[in-house]
């Protein structure tokens, strides 16, 4: 099979197939991830712009090691407040970054849609690092490959989502990537969190995290804002934590061999005790390196194939 | 100056007309429809335009506009923007009062005018603000804009939540017969949302305007209504609760008429889904069932016109992120191929969609002898071929905003002639 897409938008747009290659993909990337030269010449040649207007060191790095890895010519470029300021627009900004030859654009930025104002108008592969409240395809098939290499198939698991739906990027990736490959996909949080109309897409909604985690594979924490109390979503940390918090008590209504992921940074006694934060360390830095190759696949696939080829 | 309008169908809902009549404008009045045009042929003082299988009515008025001169002629001037209006088929423009200064005082609203005669191409006749600056608080000289030619007050764009300084607003109208336009919107319900609070906005991430938002300001404006008993015209009606609410309204008798704009009853807000900055308009493009409500509305009687809420921006301020780019659809020329289609589609008779542009909006607003070709009124004509397709091409805007979502749509209806106050102003 051949990656026919030119870009990475979101898991919305990829069929089960291309999402199915990527993920095989990223697993000959961790082989070679785990040699002792871990470098391979697929991007030699080929320049990638880092373009972040959110702060990120976890995903940036991740990406910048990626390119690396692929023997990309990286560039690293975070506006900064001044150039805003400076009244520079975005599509400006990626124009001059074009022109000095970038071909890959990975972005991140803090409103819903940026990157498809890139692919309409520049004529770079764009891959989405993150898109206001859209889309997060790297971290969800980060998700999706490490529930993958942990419990081998994920058609016929059942994941709940859990926290604040609403604002988050991560859910809407990986409510499209468990749905297009076979798993049962619940959703809990406060319903001030829980987007409009979300199951429409063949989501389940709860409002009472016990009946939502029950007999569930995997359990996907999503970090609280904490701006999100001051608009009125809800009342206080005490009283979330309280009602949508995971406790070990709780995570017993799950399947016993239940996985518990979080994208981080966790906040402690917040979204999770800290005794369930202590027992999923092993999958938090198991996702690191894995991270690392679901992005080189993403951008090989992009540069290698598709539209830019 | 004469102009004969040979052989057209001559289409005229304020009397009922629906045939073949020659149509004769003489020093910029409608003179009359003379049966024998042989004389007036011979005579090479008068202009003679054959109409014959083309549709003549009265030029078509359209009660919500913004002109964004004085403050932001980059958007627009009064000049682009009525030179479009022409293009469009409209021989009159109300143009809203959110320009910079606020057209909050009479030296505004003669600036406006001065500009319009000076500049212009069609009738202009401008809304006064509320409130002093659109700011919602203390009210503006409302009766000094009246005399200086004001035909509504409105806060479009920017509506009053103060429902103590509405009422007042709204009792102080009475004096100076001036109808109150109500744009809709709870403005903290509405918070910074961009589009359409529904399905479409949970796929994008994007923040959702509820209609919730504008049904609760259009009740609270009925119910205000009905306790000055001043005429209230919801603009740019865009949910199925608020075609809801007005229809009750006006069953109990409440003086309220209502509008829709084309994009409202065109598109759903699916038309969003690749993040095309031009459908971002508010209140916005919503769901399927509210279009069909819309158009249904307009079916029954409950929305009285059609209106544009022609709000043009430049491409650079429409080519950034969806929640930058400001609100807007340049609506002028894509109105009445856009509105053909309710007739295509059944909705109305074509002498239904013509009142709707014509004789109902003069009715609201202008108190004047307009909307219609009695004998005697403006010879404020518009010939139009409601069976050639046309391609929608920006390009060929006269507008400065070239911000449509119906670019490269093939549509039927083309303006021929737009005849101004006997002279013609646009012709294909
Ligand atoms: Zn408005």
């Amino acid at each position: 099979m051949v990656f026919e897409q030119k870009h990475i938008l979101g898991l919305e747009e990829l069929s089960s197939d291309e999402i199915r290659l990527i993920l095989d993909t990223a697993e000959s990337m961790k082989e070679v991830s785990e040699r002792d030269v871990k470098k391979v010449p697929a991007l030699k040649g080929v320049t990638v712009v880092n373009l972040f207007f959110e702060p990120s060191t976890r995903t940036r790095a991740s990406f910048e090691i990626a390119e690396k890895r692929l023997s990309a010519d990286v560039l690293n470029f975070t506006p900064t407040e001044s150039s805003v300021v400076k009244g520079e627009t975005l599509l400006d900004t990626a124009r001059n970054l074009e022109a000095m030859g970038a071909s890959v654009i990975v972005i991140r930025h803090s409103m819903s849609g940026a990157p498809w104002l890139l692919a309409r108008e520049l004529s770079s592969s764009i891959v989405n690092a993150g898109d206001g409240f859209h889309e997060h395809p790297s971290q969800a098939l980060l998700d999706l490959f490490t529930v993958r290499e942990i419990k081998k198939e994920i058609s016929g698991l059942k994941i709940v989502i859990v926290g604040d739906i609403l604002h988050s990027r991560v859910a809407r990736s990986n409510i499209w990537g468990f749905i297009k490959l076979g798993a049962e996909v619940r959703v809990v949080g406060p319903p001030t969190m829980i987007p409009r109309d979300i199951e429409k897409v063949d989501v389940k909604v709860h409002y009472n995290i016990e009946n939502a985690l029950e007999g569930v594979d995997i359990v996907m924490m999503l970090r609280l804002q904490k701006e999100r109390q001051e608009s009125g979503l809800f009342p206080s940390l005490r009283e979330y934590s309280r009602f949508y918090g995971l406790t070990r008590e709780r995570l017993g209504l799950a399947k016993a061999d239940v996985i518990v992921m979080h994208p981080g940074p966790i906040n402690r006694g917040v979204e999770l005790s800290s005794e369930v934060a202590d027992d999923m360390h092993s999958v938090i830095l198991n996702q690191v390196s894995n991270g690392i190759a679901v992005r080189m696949a993403m951008l090989y696939l992009v540069a290698s194939g598709g539209g830019s080829g | 100056m004469k102009i004969l309008i040979k052989d057209g169908q001559l289409i005229d809902p304020s009397q009922e007309i629906n045939e073949v009549r020659n149509l004769l404008l003489s020093d910029g009045k409608i003179n009359g429809y003379p049966s024998d045009t042989k004389e007036l042929e011979m005579d090479s003082s008068v202009q003679v335009i054959d109409a014959s299988g083309k549709v003549v009515s009265p030029g078509f008025i359209d009660l919500h506009v913004h002109l964004r001169e004085p403050g932001f002629e980059h958007k627009e001037t009064i000049r682009t923007g009525c030179l479009a209006a022409a293009a469009g088929g409209f021989t009159s423009v109300v143009c809203m009062p959110n320009t910079n200064p606020v057209n909050d005082n009479a030296s505004v609203t003669e600036y406006i005018l001065l500009k319009a005669r000076t500049e212009g191409v069609v009738n202009v006749f401008p809304v006064g603000a509320i409130t002093k600056g659109q700011k919602g608080q203390a009210l503006a000289e409302i009766g000094e804009m009246r005399e200086a030619g004001c035909v509504a007050i409105s806060d479009d764009g920017r509506p009053v939540m103060n429902s103590r300084v509405m009422r007042h607003a709204m009792e102080y109208a009475k004096a100076f017969e001036l109808p109150v336009i109500s744009h809709a919107e709870d403005l903290n319900l509405s918070s910074d949302g961009v589009m359409n609070d529904g399905f479409t906005s949970t796929i994008l991430g994007l923040r959702g305007i509820p209609n919730a938002s504008e049904e609760i300001i259009v009740a609270r404006d009925i119910t205000l209504g009905e306790l000055t008993g001043t005429h209230l015209h919801i603009a740019h009606v865009s949910t199925a609760g608020a075609v809801r609410l007005i229809r009750d309204a006006k069953k109990r008798g409440v003086k309220v008429t209502g509008e829709a704009t084309p994009h409202h009853f065109t598109l759903n807000d699916k038309a969003v889904l690749n993040y095309d900055t031009s459908t971002k308009v508010n209140p916005p493009i919503r769901s399927r069932e509210d279009m069909e409500a819309i158009r249904e509305g307009l079916k029954d009687g409950v929305l009285d016109i059609i209106a544009t809420d022609h709000a043009p921006h430049t491409e650079d301020e429409k080519k950034v992120e969806f929640d930058l780019a400001p609100f807007g659809i340049s609506g002028l020329e894509t109105a009445l191929p856009l509105a053909l289609r309710l007739v295509e589609d059944r909705i109305l008779t074509l002498t239904e969609l013509i009142r709707k542009l014509t004789f109902n909006p003069a009715q609201i607003i202008i108190r004047s002898n307009r909307g219609t070709l009695k004998p005697g009124a403006p010879a404020d004509v518009v010939i139009f071929d409601p069976n050639k397709t046309v391609k929608v091409d920006r390009d060929k805007f006269f507008s400065k905003g070239r911000n449509t979502p119906f670019h490269g749509w093939r549509l039927s209806g083309q303006i021929l002639y737009t005849i101004v106050g006997g002279e013609i102003v646009f012709s294909a």
